[in-house]
C-alpha cells in the first residue's frame, strides 16, 4: 500500500493539473465567444457575395467561367484545416480519419492528389505519410485577419487555374455548438451549390457578365476558405473548451477517490499505532 | 433631399454605413458616378479611393482594394477584400510595404511575381494617397 506521503504528492499535483486545464478552460471559453463574432461580421460579407455570383448565374445561363465548370477530376487538392496543438479531444483526429479514408477510398495513387495543410497536426500528419504538400501554413493567429489567409487561399486558386489541380475541397470541423462539432468536407471548386435565390433585382453589368465573374469568383472560392477557417477555429475553441472541463472533471473525481485513501491509509496508521500501544501496555503487566 | 445609403463589407466585417449624396469611383471600365436613384448595376473595381460625397458636402475618402460594387436605386455595397477609412489608416505600415513592393520590383529577380509586387505597390500608395487627404 502506498505510504501517506506518496498519496499526498499524488492528491498535490493532481490539483495542480487540474488548475492548468481549468485555466485553459476558461481561456478556450473566452475565445470562443470572440471567434463566434468574428464568424458573425464574416457572414454578411460572405451572404452578399453570394446573392450576387446567384443573380448572375440565375439570370444568365449562357456565362461560363472555368471555375463553374467541371472537368474530369485528375488530381484533387484538399485544404486540410486542423489545429496547432493537441490537448482539444478528437478535434484533430477526426478531420485527419475524414483525410485518410477519403484519399483511400477516391485516389490509387499519390499522384492524384495533393495537400494544403492549415495546422501543424495536419502538416505533420502528411509529412510523416509522405503525402505531397502543395502549400503549408503554421501559427495562424487564434483569431485569424483576413490578410493572413488570404495568400494561401489566392494560392490554392490559383492551382485550379493553372489546371494543377481539378477540384479543391476543403476538410474541416464545422462548427454545431459549443459541444458538438462535426467534421465536413465541402467542394470549393468548382463552385456549384449557388443556390439560385429570387432575385429581386436585375442588374446591369458594367463591362458584362464574364469580367465581373472574373473578379468575383476568385474572390469568392478565397472568401469560402476563409469562411471555413473561422468556421473551424471557433470548432477547435468549442472542442479544447470540452476537453479541457472534461479533464477538469476527471480531476476532481481523482482527488475524492485519493483524498479517500488518504483518510484510510491515515485511520490504518493511527490505529495500528494505538493497537501497539495497548499491545505494549499488556505486556507489560 | 434624396440620399445613398453606402456600406462598405470586407471579410473582417463592415468598414462603414451611411448616407451621402454621391458616390464616386474608379471601375475597371472607368470613372463612375453614383447618384441617388441608380439603376441596378454591378461593377469591378480597381485599387483606388472611392469618393464619397456628405450630406453637409464635405467628402470622405475610403481606400478600396479592388472587389467589386453592387448599386440599387437607394443603397450601394461595396465588398472586397480590404478596405479602410482614412483615420484607420496605418500610415507606417503602408509606407514600409510600399518600399517592400518597390524593392521587389527594381531588384529584376527573376523568382519575384511581378504581378504581386505591382499589386503591393499600387495598394499602398492607394493607401497613403488617401491618408495624406
Amino acid at each position: 500500500m502506498a505510504s501517506l506521503k506518496d498519496i499526498q504528492d499524488r492528491i498535490n499535483s493532481t490539483k495542480k493539473t487540474q488548475q492548468i486545464t481549468r485555466a485553459m478552460q476558461m481561456v478556450s471559453a473566452s475565445k470562443l465567444a470572440r471567434a463566434e463574432e468574428n464568424a458573425k461580421r464574416y457572414a454578411s460579407y460572405s451572404e452578399k457575395i453570394q446573392e450576387v455570383i446567384a443573380n448572375i448565374a440565375s439570370n444568365n445561363s449562357d456565362v461560363s467561367h472555368p471555375m463553374l465548370e467541371r472537368r474530369e477530376v485528375k488530381r484533387t487538392g484538399y485544404i486540410l484545416v486542423t489545429a496547432d496543438s493537441g490537448l482539444a479531444g478528437a478535434y484533430n483526429s477526426n478531420v485527419i480519419r475524414k483525410l485518410y479514408t477519403t484519399i483511400a477510398e477516391r485516389h490509387k495513387s499519390q499522384d492524384e492528389f495533393t495537400i494544403i495543410g492549415i495546422g501543424r497536426m495536419g502538416v505533420d500528419y502528411c509529412r510523416k505519410n509522405d503525402y505531397e504538400l502543395a502549400d503549408t501554413v503554421i501559427g495562424l493567429a487564434d483569431q485569424p485577419q483576413y490578410a493572413e489567409i488570404k495568400g494561401i487561399a489566392s494560392r490554392a486558386v490559383q492551382l485550379f487555374a493553372d489546371e494543377k489541380i481539378d477540384e479543391l475541397k476543403i476538410i474541416y470541423n464545422h462548427f454545431v455548438s459549443a459541444i458538438s462539432q462535426e467534421v465536413q468536407m465541402d467542394t470549393l471548386i468548382p463552385v456549384t451549390n449557388i443556390d439560385a435565390a429570387e432575385s429581386s433585382s436585375t442588374y446591369e453589368y458594367e463591362p458584362n457578365e464574364e469580367s465581373i465573374l472574373e473578379v468575383l469568383l476568385p474572390q469568392y472560392a478565397e472568401s469560402l476558405v476563409y469562411g471555413a477557417l473561422l468556421d473551424a477555429k471557433a470548432s477547435e475553441h468549442a472542442a479544447r473548451m470540452t476537453a479541457m472541463s472534461a479533464a477538469t472533471d476527471n480531476a476532481d473525481d481523482l482527488i475524492g477517490d485519493l483524498t479517500l485513501s488518504y483518510n484510510r491509509a491515515r485511520q490504518a496508521a493511527i490505529t495500528q499505532e494505538i493497537s501497539e500501544i495497548v499491545g505494549g501496555a499488556a505486556a507489560l503487566e | 433631399m434624396n440620399t445613398l445609403t453606402v456600406s462598405v463589407v470586407t471579410p473582417d466585417g463592415q468598414v462603414l454605413e451611411n448616407d451621402y449624396q454621391m458616390l464616386s469611383c474608379k471601375a475597371e471600365g472607368g470613372e463612375l458616378g453614383i447618384l441617388p436613384g441608380h439603376i441596378p448595376l454591378v461593377a469591378p473595381l480597381t485599387i483606388n479611393a472611392v469618393r464619397l460625397k456628405r450630406e453637409d458636402n464635405g467628402e470622405d475618402l475610403v481606400a478600396v482594394n479592388g472587389g467589386f460594387l453592387e448599386v440599387r436605386p437607394d443603397k450601394v455595397t461595396i465588398l472586397a477584400q480590404s478596405a479602410e477609412v482614412a483615420n484607420d489608416i496605418d500610415v507606417e505600415r503602408a509606407e514600409r510595404a510600399k518600399e517592400r513592393a518597390a524593392q521587389l520590383l527594381e531588384s529584376n529577380n527573376p523568382e519575384v511575381d511581378v504581378e504581386r509586387a505591382k499589386l503591393a505597390l499600387s495598394r499602398a500608395m492607394n493607401r497613403l494617397s488617401v491618408a495624406q487627404r
